[in-house]
Protein backbone atom coordinates (compact mmCIF):
# COMPACT_ATOMS: atom_id res chain seq x y z
CA UNK A 1 0.00 0.00 0.00
CA UNK A 2 1.31 3.11 -0.61
CA UNK A 3 -0.13 6.63 1.12
CA UNK A 4 -1.02 7.57 -1.94
CA UNK A 5 -4.15 5.35 -1.78
CA UNK A 6 -5.22 7.23 1.07
CA UNK A 7 -6.83 10.30 -1.14
CA UNK A 8 -6.99 9.25 -4.04
CA UNK A 9 -8.90 11.18 -7.19
CA UNK A 10 -11.91 10.12 -9.58
CA UNK A 11 -10.11 8.47 -12.62
CA UNK A 12 -6.32 7.43 -10.62
CA UNK A 13 -4.96 4.06 -11.68
CA UNK A 14 -4.71 2.42 -8.18
CA UNK A 15 -4.78 -0.88 -9.06
CA UNK A 16 -1.96 -2.89 -11.41
CA UNK A 17 -1.16 -6.27 -11.89
CA UNK A 18 0.39 -8.56 -14.32
CA UNK A 19 0.57 -12.48 -13.89
CA UNK A 20 2.59 -15.25 -15.28
CA UNK A 21 0.90 -17.14 -17.97
CA UNK A 22 -1.91 -19.44 -16.64
CA UNK A 23 -0.59 -23.15 -16.81
CA UNK A 24 -2.30 -26.79 -16.37
CA UNK A 25 -0.17 -27.34 -13.24
CA UNK A 26 -1.85 -23.97 -11.99
CA UNK A 27 -5.59 -25.14 -12.55
CA UNK A 28 -4.27 -28.58 -11.02
CA UNK A 29 -2.84 -26.51 -7.61
CA UNK A 30 -6.15 -24.51 -7.75
CA UNK A 31 -8.87 -27.26 -7.41
CA UNK A 32 -7.25 -28.12 -4.46
CA UNK A 33 -6.39 -25.00 -3.67
CA UNK A 34 -10.49 -24.09 -3.73
CA UNK A 35 -11.84 -27.16 -3.32
CA UNK A 36 -13.29 -26.91 -6.69
CA UNK A 37 -12.90 -29.71 -8.21
CA UNK A 38 -14.85 -29.58 -11.34
CA UNK A 39 -12.72 -31.90 -14.00
CA UNK A 40 -13.63 -29.10 -16.80
CA UNK A 41 -10.83 -27.43 -15.52
CA UNK A 42 -7.87 -30.17 -15.66
CA UNK A 43 -9.82 -32.83 -17.77
CA UNK A 44 -9.43 -33.07 -21.15
CA UNK A 45 -11.37 -35.83 -22.03
CA UNK A 46 -14.49 -34.18 -19.71
CA UNK A 47 -13.93 -30.68 -21.34
CA UNK A 48 -14.38 -31.89 -24.47
CA UNK A 49 -17.61 -33.99 -23.95
CA UNK A 50 -19.06 -30.75 -22.83
CA UNK A 51 -18.23 -29.30 -25.96
CA UNK A 52 -15.00 -27.26 -25.06
CA UNK A 53 -11.90 -27.48 -27.40
CA UNK A 54 -9.65 -27.74 -24.15
CA UNK A 55 -10.00 -27.37 -20.38
CA UNK A 56 -9.97 -23.66 -19.10
CA UNK A 57 -9.08 -21.58 -15.99
CA UNK A 58 -11.75 -21.55 -12.84
CA UNK A 59 -12.97 -17.84 -12.95
CA UNK A 60 -12.29 -17.91 -9.23
CA UNK A 61 -8.58 -18.50 -10.11
CA UNK A 62 -8.97 -15.67 -12.46
CA UNK A 63 -11.20 -13.52 -9.59
CA UNK A 64 -8.18 -14.53 -6.99
CA UNK A 65 -5.50 -12.52 -9.27
CA UNK A 66 -7.72 -9.39 -9.37
CA UNK A 67 -8.24 -10.05 -5.64
CA UNK A 68 -4.57 -10.28 -5.16
CA UNK A 69 -4.17 -7.04 -7.36
CA UNK A 70 -6.68 -5.36 -5.07
CA UNK A 71 -5.07 -6.56 -1.74
CA UNK A 72 -2.21 -5.29 -2.33
CA UNK A 73 -3.26 -1.85 -2.95
CA UNK A 74 -5.77 -1.90 -0.39
CA UNK A 75 -5.51 -3.87 2.99
CA UNK A 76 -8.25 -6.44 3.08
CA UNK A 77 -9.61 -4.86 6.20
CA UNK A 78 -10.43 -1.77 3.94
CA UNK A 79 -12.12 -3.75 1.25
CA UNK A 80 -15.81 -3.24 1.74
CA UNK A 81 -17.61 -4.84 -1.38
CA UNK A 82 -15.83 -6.99 -4.35
CA UNK A 83 -17.67 -8.35 -7.51
CA UNK A 84 -17.12 -9.85 -10.94
CA UNK A 85 -18.85 -10.96 -14.19
CA UNK A 86 -16.67 -13.61 -16.04
CA UNK A 87 -17.02 -11.93 -19.31
CA UNK A 88 -15.00 -14.59 -21.12
CA UNK A 89 -13.61 -18.07 -20.69
CA UNK A 90 -9.65 -17.70 -19.92
CA UNK A 91 -7.41 -20.41 -22.15
CA UNK A 92 -4.16 -21.94 -20.34
CA UNK A 93 -1.59 -19.92 -21.06
CA UNK A 94 -3.46 -16.84 -20.71
CA UNK A 95 -1.12 -13.94 -19.08
CA UNK A 96 -3.20 -11.65 -17.00
CA UNK A 97 -3.20 -8.20 -16.36
CA UNK A 98 -5.43 -6.60 -13.37
CA UNK A 99 -6.56 -3.03 -13.27
CA UNK A 100 -8.63 -0.71 -11.46
CA UNK A 101 -9.86 2.78 -11.28
CA UNK A 102 -11.61 5.22 -8.67
CA UNK A 103 -14.85 5.22 -10.65
CA UNK A 104 -16.36 7.71 -7.53
CA UNK A 105 -15.76 9.36 -4.43
CA UNK A 106 -18.23 9.14 -1.54
CA UNK A 107 -18.41 8.90 2.24
CA UNK A 108 -21.00 6.44 4.65
CA UNK A 109 -21.48 6.80 8.26
CA UNK A 110 -18.68 8.71 7.89
CA UNK A 111 -16.39 6.88 6.36
CA UNK A 112 -14.55 7.75 3.08
CA UNK A 113 -14.81 5.78 0.39
CA UNK A 114 -13.88 4.82 -3.16
CA UNK A 115 -15.70 2.70 -5.54
CA UNK A 116 -13.39 1.07 -8.16
CA UNK A 117 -13.66 -0.02 -12.00
CA UNK A 118 -11.70 -3.45 -11.94
CA UNK A 119 -10.26 -5.27 -15.13
CA UNK A 120 -8.46 -8.28 -16.07
CA UNK A 121 -7.23 -8.94 -19.28
CA UNK A 122 -5.22 -11.57 -21.21
CA UNK A 123 -2.14 -10.70 -23.07
CA UNK A 124 -4.41 -10.06 -26.20
CA UNK A 125 -6.45 -7.67 -24.59
CA UNK A 126 -9.47 -9.55 -24.05
CA UNK A 127 -11.72 -8.28 -20.98
CA UNK A 128 -11.87 -12.01 -18.91
CA UNK A 129 -13.67 -10.35 -16.08
CA UNK A 130 -14.75 -6.93 -15.29
CA UNK A 131 -16.02 -6.23 -11.79
CA UNK A 132 -15.61 -3.29 -8.99
CA UNK A 133 -14.74 -2.64 -5.39
CA UNK A 134 -15.62 -0.71 -2.75
CA UNK A 135 -13.04 0.38 -0.29
CA UNK A 136 -12.15 2.60 2.57
CA UNK A 137 -9.80 5.37 2.30
CA UNK B 1 -34.26 -27.42 -17.23
CA UNK B 2 -34.32 -25.47 -14.09
CA UNK B 3 -37.57 -24.12 -13.25
CA UNK B 4 -39.01 -21.43 -10.70
CA UNK B 5 -39.89 -24.01 -8.00
CA UNK B 6 -35.83 -23.98 -7.27
CA UNK B 7 -35.92 -20.34 -6.28
CA UNK B 8 -36.14 -20.00 -2.23
CA UNK B 9 -34.41 -23.67 -2.01
CA UNK B 10 -31.97 -24.01 0.63
CA UNK B 11 -28.48 -26.02 0.52
CA UNK B 12 -27.63 -27.95 3.67
CA UNK B 13 -25.91 -25.49 5.67
CA UNK B 14 -21.60 -25.60 5.61
CA UNK B 15 -19.43 -25.18 8.24
CA UNK B 16 -15.87 -24.21 7.76
CA UNK B 17 -12.47 -23.91 9.79
CA UNK B 18 -10.21 -21.39 8.66
CA UNK B 19 -7.12 -23.15 8.63
CA UNK B 20 -3.60 -21.46 8.19
CA UNK B 21 -1.82 -24.44 6.20
CA UNK B 22 -4.36 -24.60 3.50
CA UNK B 23 -4.77 -20.69 3.42
CA UNK B 24 -0.70 -20.67 2.47
CA UNK B 25 -1.40 -23.30 0.10
CA UNK B 26 -4.22 -21.18 -1.74
CA UNK B 27 -1.78 -18.11 -1.68
CA UNK B 28 1.58 -20.24 -2.87
CA UNK B 29 -1.02 -21.23 -6.12
CA UNK B 30 -1.65 -17.74 -6.79
CA UNK B 31 2.14 -16.64 -6.17
CA UNK B 32 0.52 -14.06 -3.34
CA UNK B 33 3.51 -13.01 -1.04
CA UNK B 34 1.42 -10.61 0.92
CA UNK B 35 2.92 -11.24 4.54
CA UNK B 36 -0.38 -10.19 5.88
CA UNK B 37 -1.83 -13.56 4.83
CA UNK B 38 1.27 -15.54 6.07
CA UNK B 39 2.65 -14.00 9.16
CA UNK B 40 0.19 -13.59 12.57
CA UNK B 41 3.26 -11.21 14.04
CA UNK B 42 2.61 -8.75 10.82
CA UNK B 43 -0.72 -8.85 10.74
CA UNK B 44 -1.07 -8.06 14.43
CA UNK B 45 1.31 -5.28 13.83
CA UNK B 46 -0.77 -4.00 11.59
CA UNK B 47 -4.12 -4.38 13.44
CA UNK B 48 -5.70 -7.26 12.45
CA UNK B 49 -7.17 -9.85 15.55
CA UNK B 50 -5.54 -12.41 13.37
CA UNK B 51 -4.09 -13.45 10.09
CA UNK B 52 -6.71 -12.05 7.80
CA UNK B 53 -7.75 -13.94 4.64
CA UNK B 54 -7.84 -12.73 1.08
CA UNK B 55 -11.17 -11.13 -0.77
CA UNK B 56 -12.15 -14.46 -2.98
CA UNK B 57 -11.29 -16.45 -0.27
CA UNK B 58 -14.36 -17.67 1.42
CA UNK B 59 -15.82 -19.04 -1.86
CA UNK B 60 -12.98 -21.38 -1.33
CA UNK B 61 -14.33 -21.82 2.14
CA UNK B 62 -17.31 -23.10 1.08
CA UNK B 63 -16.05 -25.29 -1.22
CA UNK B 64 -13.29 -27.14 1.15
CA UNK B 65 -15.29 -28.36 3.80
CA UNK B 66 -18.91 -28.96 1.96
CA UNK B 67 -19.64 -32.77 2.28
CA UNK B 68 -21.62 -32.14 -1.10
CA UNK B 69 -19.49 -29.06 -3.07
CA UNK B 70 -21.95 -29.78 -5.94
CA UNK B 71 -24.77 -30.39 -3.91
CA UNK B 72 -26.59 -27.34 -6.01
CA UNK B 73 -26.16 -29.20 -9.24
CA UNK B 74 -27.53 -32.70 -7.97
CA UNK B 75 -30.75 -31.22 -5.96
CA UNK B 76 -31.60 -28.85 -9.31
CA UNK B 77 -30.59 -31.92 -11.66
CA UNK B 78 -27.74 -30.16 -14.04
CA UNK B 79 -24.96 -31.65 -15.24
CA UNK B 80 -21.40 -30.50 -14.06
CA UNK B 81 -20.60 -30.25 -17.66
CA UNK B 82 -22.94 -27.67 -18.59
CA UNK B 83 -22.51 -24.72 -15.84
CA UNK B 84 -20.32 -22.14 -16.13
CA UNK B 85 -19.55 -19.10 -13.67
CA UNK B 86 -21.40 -15.94 -14.43
CA UNK B 87 -20.49 -13.49 -11.85
CA UNK B 88 -19.77 -13.33 -8.63
CA UNK B 89 -20.04 -11.20 -5.24
CA UNK B 90 -18.51 -10.48 -1.91
CA UNK B 91 -19.84 -7.97 0.72
CA UNK B 92 -18.02 -8.13 4.01
CA UNK B 93 -19.30 -7.02 7.02
CA UNK B 94 -16.56 -8.08 9.65
CA UNK B 95 -13.33 -9.40 9.19
CA UNK B 96 -12.53 -13.24 9.27
CA UNK B 97 -9.03 -14.32 10.32
CA UNK B 98 -7.23 -17.86 10.73
CA UNK B 99 -9.00 -19.92 13.54
CA UNK B 100 -12.60 -18.25 12.70
CA UNK B 101 -14.97 -21.76 12.53
CA UNK B 102 -17.75 -20.10 9.86
CA UNK B 103 -20.92 -21.11 8.61
CA UNK B 104 -22.55 -21.10 5.06
CA UNK B 105 -26.28 -20.66 4.47
CA UNK B 106 -26.91 -21.19 0.83
CA UNK B 107 -30.37 -20.44 -0.80
CA UNK B 108 -31.45 -19.75 -4.66
CA UNK B 109 -32.46 -16.28 -5.12
CA UNK B 110 -33.34 -16.24 -8.84
CA UNK B 111 -33.95 -18.28 -12.20
CA UNK B 112 -33.67 -16.93 -14.93
CA UNK B 113 -34.45 -18.08 -18.37
CA UNK B 114 -31.64 -16.27 -21.46
CA UNK B 115 -31.57 -16.16 -25.38
CA UNK B 116 -34.83 -18.14 -25.79
CA UNK B 117 -34.14 -20.59 -22.80
CA UNK B 118 -30.80 -21.66 -24.76
CA UNK B 119 -29.06 -20.59 -20.98
CA UNK B 120 -30.47 -20.29 -17.86
CA UNK B 121 -28.82 -17.52 -14.80
CA UNK B 122 -29.43 -19.10 -11.21
CA UNK B 123 -28.16 -16.71 -8.63
CA UNK B 124 -27.50 -18.16 -5.25
CA UNK B 125 -26.90 -16.00 -2.54
CA UNK B 126 -24.91 -17.10 0.47
CA UNK B 127 -24.89 -15.51 4.00
CA UNK B 128 -21.81 -15.84 6.03
CA UNK B 129 -21.73 -16.23 9.90
CA UNK B 130 -18.56 -16.96 12.61
CA UNK B 131 -18.79 -19.03 15.67
CA UNK B 132 -19.89 -15.68 17.94
CA UNK B 133 -22.68 -15.76 15.31
CA UNK B 134 -21.37 -12.80 13.56
CA UNK B 135 -23.36 -11.95 10.09
CA UNK B 136 -19.37 -11.74 8.31
CA UNK B 137 -20.25 -11.38 4.92
CA UNK B 138 -22.79 -12.35 1.96
CA UNK B 139 -21.75 -13.87 -1.48
CA UNK B 140 -23.86 -14.09 -4.23
CA UNK B 141 -22.56 -16.50 -7.18
CA UNK B 142 -24.44 -16.85 -10.46
CA UNK B 143 -24.55 -19.86 -12.53
CA UNK B 144 -24.70 -20.31 -16.06
CA UNK B 145 -26.52 -23.19 -17.39
CA UNK B 146 -26.07 -23.71 -21.03
CA UNK B 147 -29.08 -25.73 -21.90
CA UNK B 148 -28.31 -26.63 -25.62
CA UNK B 149 -28.10 -30.44 -26.12
CA UNK B 150 -24.67 -31.74 -26.34
CA UNK B 151 -23.07 -32.09 -29.95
Amino acid sequence: MTHTNNSPAVGDRVVHKQFLPISRHRLALYCGASGDHNPIHVDIDFAKASGFPDVFSHGMLVMGYLGQALSDAFPPDRIRAFSTRFAAITQVGAELTCEGTVAELFEVGGERRARLALTTKDQHGETKLAGEAVVAL
Amino acid sequence: MVDQSAVGHRFTPVTAHVEPGRLRYFLDTLGDGNPVYRDAAAAKADGYAGVPVPPTYLFCLEMLDNQKPFEFLTALDIDLGRVLHGEQSFVYHAPVVVGDTLTFSPRVVSVVDKKGGAMTLIVVETAVTNQDGVHVADTARTIVVRNGSPS
